[in-house]
């Protein structure tokens, strides 16, 4: 559960969304609907089209890609951001490892979103830069 | 749960149904989710108790809209037959019922002069569905607290306990909900919006663009100086959202009148204080997609911020909400995924989200979509807590595709319920070609079954309506997008021919 204020206050502490003003992030608050996932719970699926970004506020949740466990994801990460960039359904499948808590943007407005928004872009950017650094030095 | 006790009886001395005792489920509501799920439990024959602090059925419809008309369809002059099962798609505010002559109750008391039924129409037509239909509920019961018991749960009402194993709640959401911002305690929320002829020469402020935002700034332009729509978003339009989760096209003259400048100013900016003044009110905000701090000094401010689920004491026993507390966490087939046993009918079902591809959501916040909910779920509780068979009917191998194809076409559970609701063929050496009916589509896709093949409506980022076949083989389901057609019509050739490719060895 969480108020209004607590989830402005949640969002200004996450990375992606460090840059905002107050009044925008309210207005983030009231553009991504908040969603909650039992533990077990598939949120993206492998193979399915229209899927959309979510970010993590609160839980835990694992990337499998067919069974396979490759990675967890927690609070501040986000996914369904490939998915959507290409237009090609998501190449793995997140499942909640425990409740999980989301701020959910359907994927028709990410877009615009990032476009409205371009420190969040950014962000995001530096996000994936990250990951695509650490699959290089796996290599 | 406590054996020995009275157990619930039918009628008790004063002739108000299901005094307190004990009964295997309890339905708490009477609003058109509360009808529709008893409706449909009497149906399959499984024995529960209605109660409601209301004096008569109808639930929110007793009261709202304020405005006194639906924004949802009951079409007088439909394609099909009035009293078919598919022409429920064309009228979204009936319930629904396996006689003919119950459905489409409520054209039957509509004036014809318009489309959408007033409110007081809407709320005929459901006392004569309890009249006509037998179903029974305890009028002037409140439920006031709940806990549990081994078994079940006690269900404290203002007439003594109710013992269950199973409980629904169908109390809608229709809770006045305020967001926190200084000096909001001052001012009314829409459900208590005076008439609008009273604010006639008035400067408003309605917080809020979303429906009842959009419904109170309708009714009021023709009457007041000046209205203000503020909130932090731009409002999110039902044509551009391909959902009814946007402000119906019905709402959108206070639009027009913003983009053609004619007094009504829309506003993204984050109220941050309401203050009183010798006159009214002044409201500060800050700008949110154009940058720019505001002040207004207004005759009135009224809050149309939504509403949420009246819970009683719910979470205290342990039921998991979401959406700024306002919505119970649902499972696929509407349990609390906290609190086993504990359901939900109505408009809380929204609370079970779906897949929400390409970010539709399901219309479970409308009677035109829970009154489905309502039939799946009186199916899944009536066969796994009461051991209740439901007939299954078989289908020939060359009817599959046929039949796919017309209910993706016609039918309303699919059409009201996009990416969420589906029709389910399982395909059994031993049982043969199964129609398993209606079930929801995260149901299907997320837990293991035999061979099956699930269809959908799916609308995409584009606004094209198109089926989506979803088949489990071997246990694993893949999904297959349709094409979409210009007027429709999914029964072509090309069609028939693309599903059965796709069945091609289920069948």
């Amino acid at each position: 559960m969480a108020t209004r204020e607590e989830l402005i206050d949640l969002l200004s502490g996450l990375a992606l969304f460090a840059d905002l003003p107050r009044p925008q992030l309210e207005a983030v608050v009231h553009r991504l609907e908040e969603e909650y996932f039992a533990e077990g719970q598939r949120i993206l699926r492998q193979g399915f089209s229209g899927s959309n970004l979510y970010i993590i506020l609160e839980g835990e949740a694992a990337v499998t890609i067919d069974g396979t466990q490759r990675s967890t994801l927690g609070k501040g990460d986000f996914f369904g951001e490939v998915s959507l960039l290409l237009g090609e359904p998501p190449i793995a499948d997140v499942v909640a490892l425990r409740a999980l808590r989301c701020l959910m943007l359907p994927g028709p407005e990410v877009e615009s979103f990032l476009l409205t928004y371009p420190h969040v872009t950014y962000r995001m950017l530096q996000a994936e830069a990250r990951r695509l650094r650490n699959t290089s030095l796996w290599r | 749960m406590a054996v020995g006790r009275r157990r619930g009886r039918a009628a008790g001395a004063t002739g108000r149904p299901f005094p307190p005792g004990t009964y295997p489920l309890v339905v708490v509501g009477s609003g058109p989710g509360a009808l529709q799920f008893s409706y449909f439990l009497g149906r399959l024959g499984v024995a529960h108790a209605v109660l409601s602090a209301d004096p008569a059925p109808g639930g929110m419809f007793r009261q709202f809209p304020l405005y006194q008309r639906l924004n949802t369809w009951s079409k007088p002059y439909p394609p099909v037959p009035p009293h078919s099962r598919h022409y429920a798609w064309y009228d979204w505010n009936s319930l629904l019922a396996d006689e003919p002559r119950h459905r489409a109750l409520v054209p039957e008391f509509m004036k014809g002069d318009s489309y959408f039924p007033t409110r007081r129409e809407m709320e005929r037509a459901l006392v004569a569905f309890v009249r006509r239909t037998g179903v029974r509920v305890r009028y002037g019961c409140r439920w006031e607290s709940t806990r549990r018991e081994p078994g079940g749960f006690v269900l404290g009402t203002s007439d003594g306990e109710y013992h269950c194993r199973v409980a629904v709640f169908a109390v809608g959401m229709a809770q006045p909900w305020k967001p926190e911002i200084t000096g909001i305690e001052h001012v009314p929320h829409y459900a208590q919006a005076r008439p609008s002829g009273q604010y006639a020469g008035k400067r408003i402020l309605i917080l809020g663009k979303r429906t009842s935002a959009f419904e109170l700034a309708d009714a009021l332009l023709p009457y007041c100086r000046q209205i203000i729509l503020v909130s932090p978003r731009p409002p999110l339009l039902a044509i551009h959202s391909h959902s009814t989760a946007g402000v119906r096209a019905r709402y959108l003259l206070p639009y027009e009148d913003h983009v053609l400048g004619g007094g009504v100013v829309m506003l993204d900016a984050a109220t941050s204080r309401i203050e009183r003044t010798a006159k009214g009110f002044r409201v500060l905000a800050s700008g949110t997609t154009r940058p720019g701090d505001f002040m207004f000094d207004v005759d009135a401010v009224v809050a149309a911020t939504g509403w949420t689920t009246p819970l009683g004491d719910l979470r205290t026993l342990g039921v998991a909400t979401f959406s700024q507390d306002r919505i119970p966490a649902l499972t696929a087939f509407w349990e609390s995924t906290t609190v086993p046993d504990v359901f939900f009918a109505g408009a809380a079902t929204q609370g079970a989200v779906g897949l929400r591809k390409h970010g539709v959501p399901s219309n479970s916040g409308g009677l035109g979509g829970f009154r489905h909910n309502a039939r799946v779920l009186a199916a899944h509780l009536a066969e796994t807590r009461f051991g209740v068979r439901v007939d299954r009917p078989t289908l020939e191998p060359d009817d599959v595709v046929p039949y796919l194809l017309s209910e993706v076409s016609r039918s309303s559970e699919l059409w009201n319920q996009r990416s969420y609701l589906a029709r389910v063929v399982s395909f059994e050496r031993n049982r043969g070609i199964v129609d398993e009916g209606i079930l929801p589509l995260q149901h299907f896709v997320d837990t293991r079954g035999p061979d099956a093949a699930a269809i959908v409506l799916e609308t995409d980022a584009s606004g094209d309506h198109h089926p989506a076949v979803y088949q489990r083989r071997s246990g694993k389901v893949s999904e297959h997008v349709l094409p979409g057609d210009p007027l429709h019509d999914f029964e072509t050739a090309s069609h028939r021919a693309q599903l059965a490719a796709l069945l091609q060895g289920l069948i």
